[in-house]
């Protein structure tokens, strides 16, 4: 564990309730998968929880979240409430977007969450953008935009890494390198595999980190925002990180052994903090028990909202295909 | 700020971009070569200097990447003007467009608005050859989402943007190459025009031409050999692509009996197919011939003059199909 973070009990904790809500916010998705309530693509983060974790705990409500898919994670850990997320996946008017985007396509305005984006790489000019509208509005905003190591092969990535870097852009650039795109494992799609490594072209500051430890991945986030929030351009984080499951539903994985699995598995994140906080007397058996029933609790909330929710009349089907105003929600922007 | 007289396309183009900047300290231009070089048309000559570079910003080459960064300042709450060099360069941009632009609006249940404006050249007759001289406006009149303008006057060229600027929606400019040069009036105390219908730009009772962008003067020229026969032409200037005002040509086509649709675009699954087919469905009573349609060949566009003369939908073509319309009577 690295240190130099105010480690309290209560952070703590806080880590550990972020990573369970999502893990078994999941674990409630495949249940409602096998069941037909949510349909098309489901990709999962179990393994991953330990970087959205780590990464929102580094952000302020002004900074702004791109995400990818895969995001239920980054959504939950940025507090895009969960009875919304999960109306959004039944497909439900109550739902983040009414419904419109569902699992891979997660909006908040309120909360500056920009996407769920299925296009891989699709996000990483997004993200330039409003890191260009921050520098310029909002002084002192960093825009986070998490990727796949998948991504870092399309043309989007290598445009947006110069774009930032040549107008020093508060932009944190946030790879979860999970090992395999689909089925294709980094090291074959890679010339250069180490994906930090590719700041260097581009006179990006740079960090790899272990993503399987929340307390690392935020100490690291702590460190690359701080960079980017005080003017010094933008920062690429490589998070080492693994899925335990499929890459969606559909998928035999016949590209990865039961043995690479079962040895990503011993590194859990969610079991690793919580070993080290008995371990460290930073938690009772109690706590932990409380943390739990309060996730299932809003759990249990959040699909009872969700279930109650109510499908979009078909006559609204081409409502905001043009839009007649601005949202209040989306900054207007200030004069610079 | 509205100085009548004659000006360029190229300078109302000039002066709407000046004018956007001036209204909203909001508002940038981004693209290639837009400031040092002074855009490839020379359309912002002029612009660095008066605004300075954080108002008028060169981009490397990376359509995806700036086209891209623009939805997200529009979303950020900047009000972006992308240009691209030509629309050809735009397919590499065609994702971010497409995926970004268009969608998140309806994607996000309508959280977000993408009040963005990206202007691009487009057509023929420079002997530019294939990778230059495409008009790709018809395919981004498909995509919902997006609204598509194509100003074929200096005065729209001059009015259109500020328009499009006070637009929530992702606006897609097409300018024509061949438009730049053109020099007309502006009146005096024109404000602004709209973004929502066809203008009709010559009266006539016999027959409708039906065009937009580059072909409008094309059209014009046809419409007066026409009346020296005898033939009295309307001309409607399309102006706004999508969402496609097509009441605007069927009630020319209910006035005229007939109708010709020119496009430089290729013709199959076109703009012009679009039209025809609901011209079909609005007016067929009324018709006294088939909707004709006169359209780019469809071929990649070739270099030498002559070629790309007969690729194009020119005078001779557009005669024969109206002269044609009358054969039978
Ligand atoms: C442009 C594009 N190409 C292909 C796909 C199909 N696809 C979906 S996910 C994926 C793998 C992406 O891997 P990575 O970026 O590493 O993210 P991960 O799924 O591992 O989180 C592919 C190829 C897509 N959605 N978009």
């Amino acid at each position: 564990m690295t240190a130099k973070l105010h480690l309290d009990r209560a952070h703590l904790q806080g880590l550990y309730r972020g990573m369970l809500r999502i893990r078994r916010f999941e674990a409630r998705c495949v249940e409602l998968y096998q069941a037909q309530a949510i349909r098309g693509f489901l990709h999962l983060y179990d393994g991953e929880e330990g970087v959205a974790v780590g990464v929102m705990a580094a952000l302020q409500p002004q900074d702004a979240v791109v995400a990818t898919y895969r995001e239920h994670g980054q959504a939950l850990a940025r507090g895009v409430p969960m009875d919304r997320l999960l109306a959004e996946m039944l497909g439900k008017v109550e739902g983040s977007c009414r419904g419109r985007g569902g699992s891979m396509h997660i909006f908040d305005g309120a909360r500056r969450f920009y996407g769920g984006n299925a296009i891989v790489g699709g996000g990483l000019p997004l993200a330039a953008g409003l890191a260009l509208a921050d520098a310029r509005l909002r002084p002192g905003a960093v825009t986070a935009c998490f990727f796949g190591e998948g991504a870092v092969t399309e043309g989007a990535f290598h445009e947006t890494m110069n774009l930032a870097s040549i107008w020093r852009l508060p932009l944190l650039l946030v790879c979860e390198n999970n090992l395999y795109a689909m089925g294709m494992p980094v090291a074959e799609a890679e010339a250069q595999p180490s994906i930090h490594r590719k700041a260097e072209a581009y006179r990006v500051a740079a960090a790899s980190v272990d993503g399987m430890d929340p307390v690392e991945v935020e100490s690291a986030a702590r460190h690359a925002v701080e960079c980017v929030r005080s003017g010094h351009g933008p920062f690429l984080l490589e998070c080492r990180t693994y899925r335990f499951r499929a890459h969606s539903m559909f998928d035999a994985q016949s590209y990865r052994s039961r043995e690479e699995i079962a040895q990503w598995r011993e590194r859990d994140p969610l079991e690793r903090l919580r070993r080290w906080m008995q371990d460290n007397h930073q938690i009772t058996a109690d706590q932990f028990q409380a943390i739990a029933d309060e996730v299932e609790q809003e759990l249990a909330a959040a699909l009872a909202f969700a279930e109650a929710g109510t499908l979009e009349p078909v006559e609204e089907l081409e409502r905001f295909v043009l839009m007649d105003h601005v949202p209040q929600e989306q900054p207007q922007g200030n004069a610079p | 700020m509205s100085a009548a007289g004659r000006i360029s396309y190229r300078e109302a183009c000039r002066q709407a971009i000046r004018q956007a900047l001036l209204d909203d300290p909001r508002a940038f231009l981004m693209g290639e070569d837009v400031a040092r070089y002074g855009g490839c048309y020379a359309v912002s000559k002029g612009l660095l200097a008066e605004f300075g570079p954080a108002r008028i910003v060169d981009t490397p080459l990376a359509e995806n990447g700036f086209v891209g960064a623009g939805i997200g300042a529009a979303l950020g709450g900047l009000r972006p003007i992308v240009e691209v060099m030509t629309c050809n360069f735009s397919l590499l941009a065609l994702d971010q467009i497409m995926n970004n632009a268009a969608t998140i609006p309806h994607m996000s249940g309508g959280q977000f608005a993408v009040p963005l404006v990206i202007r691009m050249a487009t057509g023929a007759g420079r002997q530019l050859a294939a990778q230059h001289s495409h008009s790709l406006e018809g395919w981004y009149a498909h995509i919902p989402g997006l609204k598509v303008l194509a100003p074929a006057t200096v005065e729209d060229a001059r009015f259109m943007l500020p328009a499009a600027m006070a637009d929530p929606n992702p606006v897609l400019l097409f300018e024509h190459i061949e438009l730049y040069a053109a020099e007309d009036e502006i009146r005096a105390g024109l404000e602004r025009v709209d973004i929502e219908q066809a203008r009709v730009r010559r009266a006539g009772r016999d027959l409708t031409l039906a065009t937009y962008g580059g072909s409008l003067p094309r059209c014009l020229a046809a419409a007066e050999a026409l009346a020296a026969e005898g033939i009295e032409a309307e001309v409607v200037d399309l102006r706004v692509l999508r969402p496609l005002d097509h009441r605007t040509v069927a009630a020319s086509v209910a006035r005229t009996r007939r109708c010709v649709i020119v496009d430089e675009g290729w013709r199959s699954g076109s703009l012009s197919a679009e039209l025809a087919a609901r011209l079909a469905e609005d007016c067929f009573y009324e018709l006294d011939a088939p909707v004709r349609r006169v359209c780019g060949r469809e071929v990649p566009m070739p270099y030498p003059a002559h070629l790309e003369q007969a690729a194009l939908p020119g005078a001779d073509r557009i005669l024969a199909a109206a002269r044609g319309l009358f054969a039978r009577s």
